[in-house]
């Protein structure tokens, strides 16, 4: 199920495009025709992994539903970036209620939909992270034990980014944010708690459970498309840099999340009904290190004499990640 | 404001936010110079000519190809492609074939009888050409593209100076060679062979011609003195080379001994094979690493049964045996002599030391000669007003594509020179450094091999060793371009731009920069697969 590249025509499916290609093989971020469902003019900051994570995935979804589609958020930067009154930055149906409660109200318009007899409309919920593994934990595990018909996308930046770079139960140890600050014998976000909503997720037996991330485009919608052709529950984990909250430079977003991928430490993969399906190899495997340093949340790491026992144990993460999906980089 | 039941907001009303005053930092699309563009001696736009090799459209490659170059079926055999060893690729696995690509192009443009294009509108001035090597011929081309009209003089009975009556057949076919020189003459050329010029003012007289191009090559083979008995058969390779290009080869014996370590000794002692030594032999002085000859041919040379006494020098040469000295290398690495000596069988002797010029027409002109050859300026004029010189005549590197960029060079300048105008060079962009691309991007793909003709065939005859790619292979080499520096339409920048400030203009026309909206992030910078996209400071 893992998706075959195509090889040879010069970038091949990496890039977003590629002229050498057939229109169905290039992304719907290629197309002039594309949506835009998150338009210009929105207050995101300078390089925000998350506006265009979001766009990646709805635009993706909007084709794939051709464009019978309602998205619903949870309160987050997502939705104050877009939207301050009177302006917005959707061009999709969209509906904002709380922080806490995007998995309900996505499955209240699934419910108004299905009474309406109109099942070609699909919904999708989305959040933050914060709004996703902590405060909307609840309603989204309902919605998940319940099968109703949505499609959840979490774009974890790993922090509560819109109040100010607050820790989640997404954010890595050892990170500092403004709530774990990187003082004392353990800086920095404690080791051993958190929690993977991806597996737990898939401890729910919904049909479809999919991480993916802002630097493999072709992956990613392709998983957005997968996820629309089932009914019932369906997550989707995307994981989108945060310049602000992770104390990196705005151009090297896209670059992160790639690192984060080749380096393991954060595993992409799909899976149905609970058993993996696919995995996204890594292609040029890289350390944790090169991951974290370019990260001013985790300049504590290597500042001075650095700590490199801690550097260590994310290594050991990323380690585990790359042994439980099997991440290994195909044998030349 | 209308709005439809139970929208609140406008749609995409945001766009009244022109985020693009965050901006501290722009960016802008650039081309810069590829590094195979840049080594080319002939000037070639190698990236550009691949980019719709790429597509499949061979004949768009090929007109692009021939704006510098009206040679491409030749440079693609003979080419020492200085093109692929700068190529950013080799930094990824291996350089893009270039040299295969070119050769393909060149091919298929003969085979589907592709035309070169038109000559340029009369200008009413006529220039003489003295010499029709592959600088001659070359400046011809481009002169015929300004409208002026060209004599071309050559002494020898048919044109193509050392790719004729030099390089063998085994590695460039003389219908290839036919073929080309052929469509550079229909553009309209007065061509006299057999016409030696013995004096440069006078031939610029008799031809009523405006300008002069110098091109007479280096015909002289070095000779160095070796004591030698009265039987001792010695021959200088051009000599060699030249009679048996003219189908008239010396009779040299079963032990042939070739002396030097350039291309030429290689092509001598390959040629001696073909001939019937059952044994070739080149001395030469120093070690392999430091042989001027280029890697390939040595390795088609010892795979043709050619041998080699490395750190060698010749002593003495009598009758049927050749006495050699070995040396060995000092602690500077330069070879000394060891007085050891060896002996080898040998009927015949071939030197090949090197060309000298054979410069007796300038006698009584006012051109200047240093060292041997003639010094020019940027334009490729010498120190008379209207005269030009390029090729091996002039300093060089001595190889047919120096002497097809000086050709194109000297054109312009006497271009310039009949038009009254100064010689400009176009200016060159900066560099696409390796460090300016990013290769995530690109698909990992290792080189094709050329195929080369068996062993077996390549002792006896004159066949061409080197074969040509097929159609599928061109186009998978031409699509391992990494395109540096200059945009080829990935779409990555439309993509990755989280503002959506990219507009994607399409069918070649590239992209621009919606500064309304653009907040100055430098992604599409960072993940633009060939550098075509920089930041620069905003002026606030
Ligand atoms: C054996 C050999 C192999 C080579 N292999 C390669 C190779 O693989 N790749 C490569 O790039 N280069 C190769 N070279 C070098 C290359 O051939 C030369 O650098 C190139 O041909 C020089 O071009 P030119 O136009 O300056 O001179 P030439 O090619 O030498 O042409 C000069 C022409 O001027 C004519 N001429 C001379 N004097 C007069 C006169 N007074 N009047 C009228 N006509 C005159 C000559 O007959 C000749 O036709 C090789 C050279 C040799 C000798
Ligand atoms: C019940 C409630 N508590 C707190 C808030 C304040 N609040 C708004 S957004 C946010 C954090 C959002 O974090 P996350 O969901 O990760 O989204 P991000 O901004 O990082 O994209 C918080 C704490 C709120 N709006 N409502
Ligand atoms: S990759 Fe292409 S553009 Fe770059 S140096 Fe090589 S041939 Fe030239
Ligand atoms: S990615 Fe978009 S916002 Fe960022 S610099 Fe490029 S055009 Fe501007
Ligand atoms: S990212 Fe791709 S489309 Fe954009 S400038 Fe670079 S090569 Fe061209
Ligand atoms: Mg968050």
């Amino acid at each position: 199920m893992t998706e075959t590249r195509v090889h040879f025509y010069q970038v091949g499916s990496f890039a977003v495009g590629n002229r050498l290609l057939s229109d169905a093989d290039r992304t719907v971020q290629a197309s002039r025709e594309r949506t835009n469902s998150l338009d210009a003019g929105h207050r995101a900051c300078q390089g925000c992994g998350e506006a265009l994570g979001a766009r990646y995935a709805l635009d993706a979804a909007m084709r794939a539903t051709g464009g019978r589609l309602v998205a619903v958020n949870a309160t987050g930067c997502l939705e104050v970036f877009s939207t301050p009154f009177p302006e917005t930055s959707w061009r999709i149906a969209w509906l904002h209620s709380l922080f806490g409660n995007a998995p309900a109200v996505a499955t209240g318009v699934a419910a108004a939909m299905r009474a309406k007899g109109r099942d070609d409309v699909r919904v999708v919920g989305q959040a933050g992270d914060g709004g996703t593994v902590d405060i909307g934990f609840g309603a989204l595990s309902g919605m998940f034990e319940r099968h109703d018909d949505v499609l959840f996308i979490c774009y974890d930046n790993e922090g509560y980014m819109n109040t100010g770079v607050q820790r989640s139960a997404a954010t890595p140890p050892t990170a500092r944010t403004a709530t774990s600050e990187a003082v004392g014998a353990d800086p920095g976000n404690v080791f051993g708690q958190g929690k993977d909503l991806p597996r737990i997720a898939m401890a729910h037996d919904i049909p479809y459970v999919a991480t993916a991330t802002v630097a493999d485009l072709h992956d990613l919608e392709r998983k957005v498309e997968r996820a629309m052709t089932f009914r019932g529950a369906r997550y989707l984990h995307v994981l989108v840099p945060c310049p602000l909250g992770w104390g990196a430079a705005s151009a090297d977003t896209v670059r992160l999340a790639r690192l984060a991928a080749e380096s393991g430490f954060f595993p992409v993969f799909e899976a149905e009904h609970g058993v993996v399906t696919g995995v996204r190899r890594i292609r040029r495997r890289v350390g944790v290190e090169e991951y974290l340093r370019p990260q001013r949340r985790f300049a504590h790491l290597f500042a001075g004499e650095g700590r490199p026992d801690l550097v260590a144990r994310l290594q050991l993460i990323a380690d585990a990640n790359v042994e439980r999906y099997g991440l290994a980089p195909e044998e030349e | 404001m209308d709005r439809p039941f139970a929208i609140t907001l406008p749609v995409g009303s945001s766009r009244a936010n022109h985020t693009g005053s965050w901006r501290v930092e722009r960016p802008v699309y650039v081309d810069h110079l590829p590094p195979c563009n840049d080594a080319c001696p002939a000037g070639e736009n190698i990236q550009r000519w691949l980019y719709h090799a790429e597509s499949g459209d061979y004949e768009a490659a090929w007109r692009i190809l021939v704006e510098e170059n009206p040679l491409p079926a030749i440079m693609g055999r003979v080419c020492f492609h200085p093109c692929e060893s700068a190529c950013n690729r080799v930094r990824v696995d291996e350089a893009v074939g270039i040299n295969a690509v070119e050769r393909f192009l060149g091919d298929t443009a003969l085979a589907r009888g592709w035309r070169l294009p038109d000559p340029g509108p009369d200008s009413g001035r006529r220039v003489l050409v003295v010499g029709a090597g592959p600088a001659g011929l070359s400046a011809t081309y481009h002169l015929r593209r300004a409208g002026h009209a060209v004599t071309l003089v050559e002494g020898a009975a048919r044109l193509g100076g050392m790719m004729r009556y030099g390089i063998p057949a085994y590695r460039l076919p003389r219908a290839v060679l036919d073929a080309e020189v052929e469509r550079i003459l229909e553009m309209g050329v007065e061509v006299v062979l057999g016409r030696s010029v013995k004096d440069i003012a006078a031939a610029r007289d008799e031809f009523r011609a405006d300008a002069v191009f110098l091109a007479v090559g280096a015909q002289l083979g070095r000779r160095v003195s070796i004591p030698a008995g009265d039987s001792a058969k010695m021959i200088d390779a051009v000599t060699f080379l030249h009679q048996v290009a003219e189908d008239d080869p010396p009779l040299l014996g079963r032990h042939v001994v070739v002396y030097g370590g350039g291309d030429t000794a290689l092509d001598a002692a390959r040629t001696a094979r073909r001939l019937g030594a059952t044994d070739a032999t080149i001395v030469y002085r120093r070690n392999r690493a430091k042989m001027p000859a280029h890697a390939e041919e040595v390795e088609q040379a010892l795979g043709e049964g050619v041998t080699v006494r490395w750190l060698s020098t010749i002593e003495r040469f009598e009758g049927e045996r050749l006495l050699i000295e070995k040396m060995a290398l000092n602690a500077e690495g330069f070879p000394e002599p060891t007085g050891e000596l060896e002996e080898l069988d040998a009927d015949a002797l071939v030197l090949a030391l090197g060309q000298d010029t054979d410069l007796s027409l300038l006698e009584g002109s006012e051109v200047h000669v240093a060292d041997g050859v003639v010094p020019v300026a940027e334009s490729m004029m010498t120190d008379v007003p209207g005269v030009f010189a390029g090729g091996d005549v002039a300093p060089s590197d001595r190889t047919a594509t120096v002497a097809v960029g000086h050709g194109k060079r000297a054109a312009k300048g006497i271009d310039a020179f009949l038009g009254d105008r100064s010689f400009e060079r176009p200016e060159r962009h900066p560099l696409a450094a390796f460090e300016r691309l990013n290769t995530w991007y690109y698909a990992d793909a290792p080189r094709t091999q050329r195929p080369e003709l068996e062993r077996i065939r390549r002792q006896t005859n004159f066949e061409e060793v080197v074969g040509g790619l097929t159609e599928d292979n061109a186009l998978f080499e031409a699509r391992r371009c990494l395109s540096c520096g200059n945009c080829f339409e990935c779409d990555n920048c439309f993509g990755v731009c989280p503002d959506n400030a990219v507009i994607k203009l399409g069918g070649g026309d590239r992209y621009e920069i919606d500064y309304d909206y653009c907040k100055g992030c430098g992604i599409c910078v960072a993940e633009c697969p060939c550098g075509a996209i920089e930041m620069v400071p905003e002026r606030i």
